[in-house]
């Protein structure tokens, strides 16, 4: 094992894996010597070349378009989008070109790309930087969205990812990528598709992923304290949702409470939680609860930053009640 | 209108005020007193806000994610751009847009943006009103050499000139967008050319010498005003600062580059221009650059000293009343 940092944890899955594969090339506004907005691919450029580590002018469009074309063909291509906001200037081309193609050709093509989107708030950078839209793309079949909350599960799911001949949307959130975990020396994939479960417990099953894992690691440690045994379970991947997981966390502890930064409405809570109705209800306790982002835009102010997205505090007050009921 | 002396003092005041006001929020991010990001236009001076004092009552701008110069070249007040940044109740936006959402309606800004681009849009709606309602009024929109790459751009220059609509796509080419060289992003010298391929008039200026941005801008905007379409101007111009609070390292350039446009600083050239033409004495000078440096510490007191927005208000924006 060894200590690194979720943004060394990417470059070296990236590294990896362009050596491995000459098909893999990566593609995005200032990726190159400026070694993106968040540093993930600093150097890179300088260990494969231009051609292989493209700084893209400001066309984010095309830039999608331009890789989906190239999957197509038989490279792999890595797309950084700067913010994951910025993803919406890549829709078309994502949501009907991209996931679409596959079945569209009954199989003929497949479209084996990542789309990067450094997602949430925390960093002050307001309204139109600080977006959490994984659920968007998870409303799109032919997409597979997947979402670290740790070094080990970000280069284990980049490395899986860039193998995948899907395109996959790749969703970091920009509070991890100075966070240290420990990965292996050895060569090793995570595999898409799969939750993991971060801590077990009896009582109550904490359902998240991406940055709100460590917050509920947090809280989870609090609750302990007070006598209340939290299973955690890290979602790890989004689409297509491991129900096996879930369902049978679920179904032991008979209480679910879903944590996730993103706003409430039509978020990847409200699945988790009609995937539970559906598949667990005589086993519930008491009703299925979401802790989710305020249905607002992203306030500048850091206090009114803070009080949109689920903190340490709420989630233990919310469990703390649903441990009443 | 001719440039009076009067107004090149006001244009000088506006632009003195700028890079102060803009050197002091430097500091107060590298302090750490200030939250978020911010872009700069240390070096953009004249270009910005020489073109906004080409308007007149009634016409509107729009901006982009390096807002401030627009904003005081638009006439927006010094303490309530200072409050925003420090995410306060009192700033123009009560603490919700911070320093890349600068708006103002009451005073013609259609607001800064973060997504590049994102103005094309909105100034091209704006200028579809002026037109319906048949008001002699123009929009200049604001946007960068990195932002002709999106596809808005395309479309929104079309937009423009099939429905000869009065808006100023007014490009500042500041030679990057963040690192991409402007020569690396596109295979054309001049920017302006783009127009070309939609029908439309383009002019090219000298970003950095305040009375020709003013005299030639004020001339575009004369002619769309008449009603013969949109133009676009492209202002040659250099950003002296990082592209962001974050651009620390600048890999992608050398400091002699800077060097050499620190030496066409466009207020040191208004400056000369201004005591050349007897326009101002030197004593003139000195004493509006004590004012404004007055006026700024004024401004982050009151910024400091106003109240945080309130948490119980967060919903209250969210959709119109
Ligand atoms: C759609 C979109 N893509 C990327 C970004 C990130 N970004 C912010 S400013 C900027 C550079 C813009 O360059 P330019 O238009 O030349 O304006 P300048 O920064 O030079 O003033 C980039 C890439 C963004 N905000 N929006
Ligand atoms: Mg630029």
């Amino acid at each position: 094992m060894k200590e690194i940092t979720y943004k060394e944890a990417l470059r070296e899955a990236l590294s990896e894996e362009m050596t491995r594969d000459e098909n893999v090339i990566l593609m995005g506004e200032d990726i190159g010597i400026y070694g993106g907005n968040f540093q993930v691919t600093q150097d890179l450029v300088l260990k494969f070349g231009e051609e292989r580590v493209i700084d893209t002018p400001l066309s984010e469009a095309a830039i999608a378009g331009c890789a989906t074309g190239a999957a197509m063909s038989g490279l792999r291509p890595v797309v950084e989008v700067m913010f994951s906001d910025f993803v919406t200037l890549m829709m078309d081309n994502l949501v009907n070109q991209a996931a679409k193609l596959s079945f569209m050709s009954a199989g003929k093509v497949s479209v084996p790309m990542v789309v990067r989107l450094p997602m949430g708030c925390g960093t002050g950078a307001a309204a139109q930087h600080s977006q959490s839209l994984e659920a968007w793309m998870c409303h799109v079949p032919g997409l597979k969205v997947v979402f670290p909350s740790n070094p080990y599960e970000a280069k284990g799911l980049m490395k899986a990812a860039v193998r995948d001949n899907n395109p996959v949307i790749f969703c970091e959130h920009k509070l991890l990528y100075d966070a240290v975990g420990n990965v292996p020396q050895e060569e090793y994939l995570v595999q898409i598709g799969q939750a993991n479960i971060m801590k077990k417990g009896t009582q109550l099953s904490v359902i998240t992923y991406g940055y709100s894992v460590q917050k509920c690691l947090q809280a989870a440690m609090q609750l302990r304290v007070k006598g209340v045994d939290v299973e955690i379970i890290d979602l790890r991947t989004l689409l297509p949702l491991d129900e096996k997981t879930i369902i049978d966390s679920v179904k032991k502890t008979g209480r679910a409470l879903i944590v996730h930064e993103a706003v409430k409405t039509g978020g990847i809570g409200a699945e988790i939680a009609a995937l539970i109705a559906e598949k667990a209800f005589p086993y519930l306790k008491a009703p299925v609860m979401r802790l989710a982002g305020k249905d607002v835009p992203v306030p500048f102010n850091k206090n009114l930053e803070q009080a949109v997205v689920p903190q340490v505090a709420d989630i233990k007050k919310a469990a703390e009640r649903l441990m009443r009921k | 209108m001719s440039l009076t002396n009067e107004k090149t003092i006001n244009m000088y005041t506006k632009m003195i005020t700028a890079r102060l006001m803009e050197e002091m929020i430097g500091q107060l991010f590298a302090g750490g007193i200030l939250y978020g990001t911010t872009h700069l236009g240390i070096g953009q001076e004249a270009s910005a806000i020489a073109a906004c004092m080409a308007l007149q009552e009634g016409d509107k701008i729009t901006l982009t994610h390096r807002n401030h110069l627009g904003c005081i070249g638009i006439g927006m007040e010094l303490k309530y751009i200072m409050a925003e940044m420090f995410g306060k109740e009192t700033g123009v936006c009560s603490g919700l847009g911070g320093s890349m959402h600068l708006l103002d309606p009451d005073k013609g800004n259609l607001g800064g943006n973060g997504i590049v681009g994102g103005g094309l849009g909105i100034a091209t709606g704006a200028a579809l009103k002026m037109k319906y309602k048949r008001e002699n009024n123009v929009v200049l929109c604001f946007l960068g050499d990195g932002a002709t790459n999106e596809g808005l751009f395309h479309e929104a220059m079309n937009l423009a000139s099939i429905w000869k609509l009065p808006v100023v796509f007014y490009v500042e080419n500041n030679g990057y967008a963040v690192s991409m060289p402007t020569e690396r992003s596109m295979n054309i010298h001049d920017i302006a050319k783009r127009a070309e391929s939609y029908g439309m008039r383009s002019i090219i200026l000298d970003g950095n010498n305040a009375v020709d941005v003013y005299n030639l801008t004020f001339s575009a905007v004369q002619y769309v005003r008449e009603g013969n379409g949109p133009m676009l101007i492209e202002s040659k111009t250099y950003r002296i600062s990082g592209h962001s609070k974050n651009d620390t390292e600048q890999r992608y350039r050398d400091a002699h580059e800077i060097e050499q446009w620190n030496a066409k600083c466009p207020i040191k050239r208004l400056e000369e221009y201004m005591l050349k033409n007897n326009v101002a004495t030197k004593e003139m000078l000195k004493k509006i650059n004590a004012q404004v440096t007055e006026e700024l510490k004024e401004a982050i007191l009151f910024s400091q000293n106003s109240l945080e927005p309130a948490v119980e208000d967060l919903q209250r924006y969210v959709y119109a009343k």
